[in-house]
């Protein structure tokens, strides 16, 4: 059970992440939403990798052989790196959408569809 | 620099010459001005060139594999161990095809922009993101690797993104490149997370070794669900399309273009993902019909939305709506009949259809984009309702939305007939309906065209604005696109039989995808 905890932690993140991107009108709420999202997958990755009682895997002096996977925590770095370069661009855009509309309400904002 | 040496590392150079040039845009562009777009224009010309040279290979029959950081590029597993490590690009017909069509609209987009976006600012940036997009979608074509994938997933849709938003002076620009956004984000992170549920059960990244040991359990299901909603909502298939027309309309033309193709990527991954690292292990009829019924209703639906619109490029934004969806319900017959004994009579024939269509769509889609953004930048509007008699003084402009029309709707001899011919004839033989209500959306494509090119080229000129064509550079954009659309439409046996069978073939046969990387 207690080995499940992160994987409980992952679903919950993401379903408040989807549910603050479906109902949240607020642009800012929704750029909040996809960072939880985010943050959710990447903690799915971290936890794929973890072994109890592990150490770093750098091989050099290391006290055991037993350690993480590196590989899930590679793919994390990168897909943080990702994340911020979407954020920030994300965060411009509704940074440019306020100076138009004078609003961040994604109801006001349409005059996309006339 | 012999030949074999170019062809054994062209996978890497493909990437990595837009890559470098990319960055290298910006430090030219505080130079000169020229010096830039003659850097731009270069490496778009090279990357065409060793595209070619690359793909006639790949379609003669060799699939080129190629291992980042190895010292002999065709070793995929390493000494000491026994799974593929290092990141492996695999050049197979289909991503020689994909990669044939993305290099050639960059090119038509690039020409395209020299003109077309001469008044604005910031074009050292533009052309920065607009090398990256192309890197973005040459990456996704090529990778073997699924983290990989997401990582050129994610290229793609920021550079795409920023391209949408390049009007920012505009509201509704910026307002759509967040839509379009959004849902990049949303798609891309779904991916993420089927890669996690695949990884963590095969501890496994790279797709061919992957396919292997596919043993389709729960999880497995789980991811593929993940993977068909994420790329089917990046390819714009209806339900999943409302991002579609806000983000083309606004963004330049020229990007509209490059997006058409974006998005074709995205059906790509889409196919490469069920075919190739799912293949037979899937429930190919379940997950066939579903892919049918997500064309079926992207192109009625499409079609439908497409006639009551007024601005021009919103229009024809809902047509690459339901082009799309032809190219869906090729494949997804192919996928459909998979494994059984009719997949070689006419699975394969609906295939090729729906990967020609592929082609066929990024050559006539691109540029009727291209004819729309000569209209706006001639008339200042994209409303069908203020414009008028546009053929007195845009005659080019006026053939080659035109021809583009004409191999839209899929009258001979232009190349939308040919793809389209292939799809009717062998959809007929699994379900009747499924070819009617293909020709019946082609019919009324045919009609919405009819309504554009009244009102925009006919009638009498327009008082207010300036005669003449629009510059040289834009129209030699548009023409290389159209010179691909007339010679597809001329020996569509040839091209056939030649590039399309083999992509084909490539994403039929999945021992083969997996055998040219691990071997055995």
């Amino acid at each position: 059970m207690i080995y499940n905890i992160p994987f409980i932690v992952v679903v919950l993140l993401i379903i408040v992440g989807l549910a603050t991107v479906v109902f949240k009108r607020n642009l800012i709420k929704i750029v909040i939403g996809i960072t939880i999202i985010e943050s959710g997958v990447n903690l799915f990755l971290i936890t794929l990798g973890y072994r109890e009682n592990s150490v770093a895997p750098i091989y050099t002096f290391a006290p055991s052989t037993k350690m993480v996977l590196p590989v899930p925590q590679a793919l994390t770095l990168t897909s943080i790196v990702i994340g911020v370069a979407v954020m920030a661009l994300m965060l411009s855009f509704a940074i440019r959408i306020y100076q138009h509309y004078g609003t961040l309400d994604s109801r006001k904002i349409r005059r996309l569809r006339e | 620099m012999n030949m074999n040496w170019l062809l054994t590392h062209s996978p890497a150079l493909l990437i990595a010459i837009p890559l470098l040039a990319a960055f290298l845009t910006p430090l030219i562009d505080r130079l000169s001005k020229r010096a830039r777009n003659v850097l731009v224009l270069i490496v778009l010309i090279t990357v065409e060139v060793v595209m070619i040279v690359l793909a006639w290979d790949v379609f003669t029959g060799n699939t080129h594999i190629y291992t980042m950081g190895a010292s002999n590029p065709t070793a995929t597993i390493p000494v000491q161990a026994a799974i593929p490590i290092r990141i492996v690009l695999e050049v197979d017909g289909l991503s020689a095809f994909m990669g044939l069509i993305s290099a050639t609209v960059s090119l038509a987009a690039g020409l395209y922009s020299l003109a077309f976006v001469r008044r604005e600012t910031g074009q050292g940036r533009y052309y920065t993101l607009l090398l990256l997009m192309l890197v973005g979608m040459l990456g996704m074509e090529f990778t073997g690797d699924l983290f990989n994938l997401f990582v050129f997933l994610e290229i793609l849709s920021i550079a795409s993104a920023a391209l949408i938003a390049y009007r920012f002076y505009r509201g509704d620009a910026v307002e759509g490149a967040f839509k379009y956004f959004v849902i990049s984000s949303l798609g891309a992170l779904m991916v993420l997370f089927a890669i996690g549920l695949l990884y963590g059960q095969y501890d496994l990244l790279n797709m061919a070794a992957l396919a292997k040991v596919m043993k389709y359990t729960m999880l497995d299901k789980i991811a593929l669900v993940l993977f068909i909603a994420a790329f089917a909502m990046k390819c714009g298939a209806i339900p999943m399309h409302m991002w579609v027309p806000d983000s083309y309309t606004v963004a330049p033309a020229s990007i509209t273009a490059m997006l058409v193709v974006a998005s074709q990527v995205s059906l790509y991954a889409l196919f490469r993902i069920c075919f190739s690292l799912y293949g037979l292990t899937l429930d190919v009829t379940t997950v066939g019909i579903i892919i049918i019924s997500l064309g079926l209703l992207s192109m009625f639906v499409g079609v439908t939305m497409a006639l009551p619109q007024k601005d021009i490029k919103r229009l024809m934004s809902y047509h690459a709506i339901s082009q799309t969806g032809y190219m869906l319900l090729g494949v997804g017959v192919g996928l459909y009949l998979i494994g059984k004994p009719e997949f070689s009579t006419y699975g394969v024939v609906a295939m090729e259809g729906g990967i020609f269509h592929i082609f066929n769509h990024a050559l006539y889609k691109g540029l009727l984009f291209l004819t729309a953004g000569a209209i706006f930048y001639k008339v200042k509007t994209r409303n069908l309702n203020e414009m008028r008699g546009l053929a007195h003084s845009m005659k080019f402009t006026a053939i080659f939305f035109m021809i583009g029309a004409f191999a839209i709707a899929g009258i001979p001899p232009f190349n939308g007939f040919a793809s389209k011919l292939l799809i009717y004839e062998s959809v007929y033989c699994v379900s009747p309906i499924l070819s009617i209500i293909a020709m019946l959306v082609s019919i009324i494509t045919l009609a919405s065209f009819v309504k554009v090119f009244h009102s925009a080229f006919m009638g009498p000129p327009m008082r207010n604005t300036k005669e003449g064509e629009v510059p040289k550079s834009m129209l030699i954009g548009m023409v290389i696109l159209t010179v691909g659309i007339i010679l597809f439409g001329l020996f569509p046996g040839w091209v056939v039989d030649h590039i399309v069978h083999p992509a084909a073939q490539a994403l039929a046969d999945q021992a083969a995808y997996i055998q040219a990387v691990i071997g055995g």
